[in-house]
């Protein structure tokens, strides 16, 4: 068995072949891997234009800081929802569970105001954690699709968010004002919440990239069924998945408190979409098995960014949401066409051998 | 030699159907053990249970000398059992590497992956194995081969002591064979054990050491490969009784109903060429996969065909056009009654009249009485058993919804019907009732092409016997000439041809 069982000249011809080809296609290739860098480009045009019409979007302080704060709950969502997505599952409770938890955290600033705001913020996560262990375990033990049970508690959540707060809502001054600073201020000219989101997203795919649960909810959303044969705790794995998008949507209800201060009975409703949109233009398969946070957040950014310079730039409202809708479908596109040319191509460097 | 598997009277079941009655297998360590049998016999169900993907009711199983029952694959896999099934499961989206080792891929003392050393032993694992892949590419688009390689390079990283293969090499090209077996030699002459499932003699021939013949779910005999030949496995095979079933009443054979000519879709069938009679019952046999659903899914105009002609009653029949199909007068009742044949939700009477709804509608209306008056006599007809038209047809057992399906595409008045493995899952009583209404139709001067895994219903039945093997007809036998042994030689590769 030591000896090589195929004619040995084959290794040579394949580096022949590689050899061969030009630097500008390997350029390609690389970005062709790598749509998180199409969506950052796309980004800085954006950007870029905004600012080259109204110079302000760049160079006013307050509309810097925006920038980069704006997207910060997002982009928590859109990490939460690729968790979800990558395992070919979807969940369109979160912004229920923004709502849900942001309410219940301004109820405990209010009748325990002598917690300290990390506590407070650790029991919103695990409001978040609880709610999507809920919709975890429906999906991983009741063998319901995610669209139809996440639809489901969608209402439910929010239903129990406005039965508890009837008529009440939250207000700024319900929220003691060291916690309120977190929403406005800056380390180094970035925003906290901003860099909180960042902290959340290494880790997040650093946990993708490297741990073997991580990639074992790869697996389960590119072919369930080998994921079975392969052995893999597959129930266990989309039920975590769950856990850490509800917690994600719990930290980002805390953020949201942090952010407005007031919380009223439409907190969060319809985010969840922009949610699914930021992942799908970032990048990631809608059928799971494929896809980055990296290329998630960075979609967030860019519909945040693009919601924010499309009134600068002086487009009417209904034009912004056809643009988001107009760039949802490309995303969509763009990942089919480059799937084709990846498959093309894949084909032929296998033939080659 | 020690045994490293070894089962005895192994049974399963699915709910009233068994799989397995009594199934024994003993591998021992060093060896190749072919395990072959027809279709049905329990070759998939024992693998199945072997790998814990399914657990047996009841008998013994022992691996490595223990007492054995795995829960779940993984826990067959860290026994040290590997399988390669026909069609590799591998995740499409994932690099070669991630396939090879998920879910035990090698770690730093972070408990992070360790990627280098991940990659390091893979480059090792296809040096070894002489396959220039690499290994950082998806997993997507690679060829059958290419994929099992990556399951046999998965089993040797998992040490695995037993290596179970089924029917791997029934996608390959010759080189692609030799190489795979100069593998499955390595690993025999390292002393892992290994069980060969496979329909081709020559190849159990040329690799194995040991073959066990399984029938009907049960274990027939287990013998040295060079103490048998071909002949007596294939008696072993197919030795069973074939007067349970209901014959064809001879009918006057007519005109050519059907003829296909030189038809070939690239990988599935080449230079398929037959004729159908009226009144004559034309069996298409051979193994699953052979091709013989994609030859009729292409007579039916459901596939697309590279090349080749169908005519019906010598007019052409437009090719990849169902309607076409159904409005020159051919009716197909496809394999999975379930998935394709039946709207099983709707009413039997919805059921049995979808396919003519256009005659029946009034000013564009569809109206249950309609529907119920088409239906009526078809199902009085078929002795379809149910007590209201108006029930689902879910309601109905496998055999009633089998005549369904028939009545419905009866109602049509097809010149030429083709039935895709028509009693499947069916209870012997209502496969009789099929079998004397199939007779009953060609009788009437109806052509039919019957497809079916079973031996004795295709030599009871047809006059006449397609058999097909690796997308070809191999053979051709009238009714006179045909026994189990001749169709089962045709049907699997072997190193003699048949006449």
């Amino acid at each position: 068995m030591s000896e090589n069982l195929l004619n040995g000249t084959s290794d040579q011809s394949r580096n022949d072949t590689s050899a061969g080809r030009s630097a500008s296609s390997r350029i390609v290739l690389a970005v062709l891997r790598r749509p998180e860098a199409a969506v950052a480009l796309v980004a800085i045009a954006v950007i870029a234009i905004t600012t080259l019409k109204r110079d302000a979007f760049l160079t006013s302080a307050d509309s810097r800081r925006d920038l980069l704060l704006a997207p910060a709950i997002l982009v928590l969502l859109a990490i939460g929802q690729t968790v979800v997505i990558i395992t070919r599952s979807v969940d369109l409770s979160v912004g229920s569970i923004l709502g849900l938890t942001a309410y219940a955290t301004g109820r405990i600033f209010l009748d325990y105001p002598d917690l300290p705001w990390p506590v407070v913020a650790v029991f919103g996560m695990a409001i978040g954690a609880v709610l999507g262990l809920v919709n975890g375990a429906l999906v991983a033990y009741g063998k319901v699709p995610a669209l139809v049970i996440t639809l489901g508690t969608l209402y439910i959540y929010r239903g129990i968010f406005l039965t508890w707060a009837g008529s009440d809502r939250i207000n700024a001054s319900d929220i003691p004002s060291n916690f309120l600073d977190l929403g406005t201020r800056q380390i180094l000219a970035i925003p906290v919440l901003t860099i909180f989101a960042v902290v959340v997203l290494v880790i997040v795919g650093h946990y993708l990239h490297t741990a073997r649960s991580g990639r074992e909810l790869y697996a389960i959303g590119s072919d369930p069924d080998a994921a079975v044969l392969y052995g893999l705790r597959v129930s266990r794995r989309v039920l975590s998945a769950f856990v850490i998008s509800g917690a994600l949507a719990g930290l980002a209800g805390v953020f949201y408190v942090a952010r407005y201060g007031t919380v009223s009975s439409g907190a969060g409703n319809g985010i969840e979409f922009q949610a699914v949109g930021a992942a799908v233009i970032g990048g990631v398969a809608i059928f799971g098995g494929s896809g980055t946070v990296w290329g998630a957040a960075i979609g967030a950014f860019l519909l945040i960014t693009i919601n924010r310079a499309l009134p600068v730039i002086g487009i009417q409202d209904f034009w912004q949401r056809a643009v988001v809708g107009a760039l949802i479908l490309s995303a969509v596109v763009l990942d089919r066409v480059m799937a084709d040319r990846r498959a093309r191509h894949l084909a032929e460097e296998r033939s080659a051998t | 030699m020690a045994a490293v598997l070894e089962l005895r009277k192994v049974t399963k079941s699915f709910g009233s159907v068994a799989a397995l009655r009594s199934a024994d297998l003993r591998v021992d360590a060093g060896s190749i053990h072919a395990l072959v049998g027809e279709n049905g016999a329990g070759k998939s169900t024992l693998v199945k249970i072997v790998s814990g993907l399914y657990r047996r009711d009841s008998g013994e199983f022992r691996f490595d000398g223990r007492e054995v029952d795995f829960g779940s694959t993984a826990e067959a896999k860290s026994d040290g059992i590997a399988v390669i099934y026909q069609e590799p499961t591998l995740f499409p989206d994932l690099s070669v590497v991630e396939n090879i080792f998920m879910g035990r891929q090698p770690r730093d003392r972070w408990r992070r992956i360790d990627r280098s050393a991940m990659e390091a032993e893979t480059r090792e694992l296809f040096a070894r194995l002489g396959v220039p892949l690499d290994p950082h590419r998806p997993a997507r688009g690679l060829s059958i081969a290419d994929q099992q390689i990556i399951e046999i390079a998965k089993a040797i990283s998992l040490d695995a002591k037993l290596l179970i293969m089924d029917e791997p090499t029934a996608a390959l090209s010759g080189s692609e064979v030799d190489r795979l077996f100069a593998v499955a030699r390595g690993l025999r002459d390292e002393g892992r054990a290994l069980v060969f499932i496979s329909h081709r003699f020559d190849e159990v021939f040329d690799l194995c050491d040991t073959v066990t013949v399984m029938r009907d779910g049960e274990y027939v005999s287990t013998d040295a490969i060079d103490d048998v030949t071909v002949d007596e496995i294939v008696a072993r095979m197919v030795g069973r009784a074939v007067a349970e079933l209901f014959p064809k009443t001879p009918a006057e054979l007519g005109d050519v109903v059907l003829e296909v000519n030189g038809l070939t879709s690239r990988g599935a069938f080449r230079d398929v060429s037959f004729q159908v009679r009226a009144g004559e019952i034309v069996g298409l046999a051979g193994l699953v996969g052979a091709g013989r659903s994609e030859i009729a899914r292409a007579v039916f105009g459901v596939d697309r065909y590279d090349v080749g002609s169908v005519q019906l009653n010598g007019t052409p029949v437009p090719p990849h056009n169902p309607r076409a199909a159904i409005a020159a007068g051919i009716a197909f009742v496809p394999e999975d009654r379930r998935q394709q044949g039946l709207v099983t939700d709707g009413s039997i009477a919805q059921n049995v009249a979808s396919v003519i709804r256009g005659g029946l509608t009034q000013l564009g209306l569809l109206t249950t009485e309609a529907e119920r008056r088409a239906a009526g006599p078809w199902a009085g007809r078929l002795a379809v058993k149910t007590a209201a038209l108006d029930l689902p047809a879910t309601t109905m057992s496998g055999g009633n919804q089998q005549k369904v399906v028939i009545a419905k595409w009866l109602a049509t008045e097809p010149k030429l019907l083709i039935v895709d493995e028509p009693t499947r899952g069916i209870d012997v009583g209502t496969k009789a009732e099929v079998h004397r209404l199939l007779s009953d139709l060609a009788g009437q001067g109806m052509a039919i092409l019957l497809i079916s895994s079973e031996l004795p219903e295709v030599l009871g039945m047809a006059d006449r016997i397609l058999v097909v093997r690796e997308g070809e007809i191999s053979a051709t036998l009238d009714r006179a000439d045909a026994t189990p042994e001749r169709v089962m030689r045709a049907a699997t590769r072997d190193v003699e041809d048949v006449a």
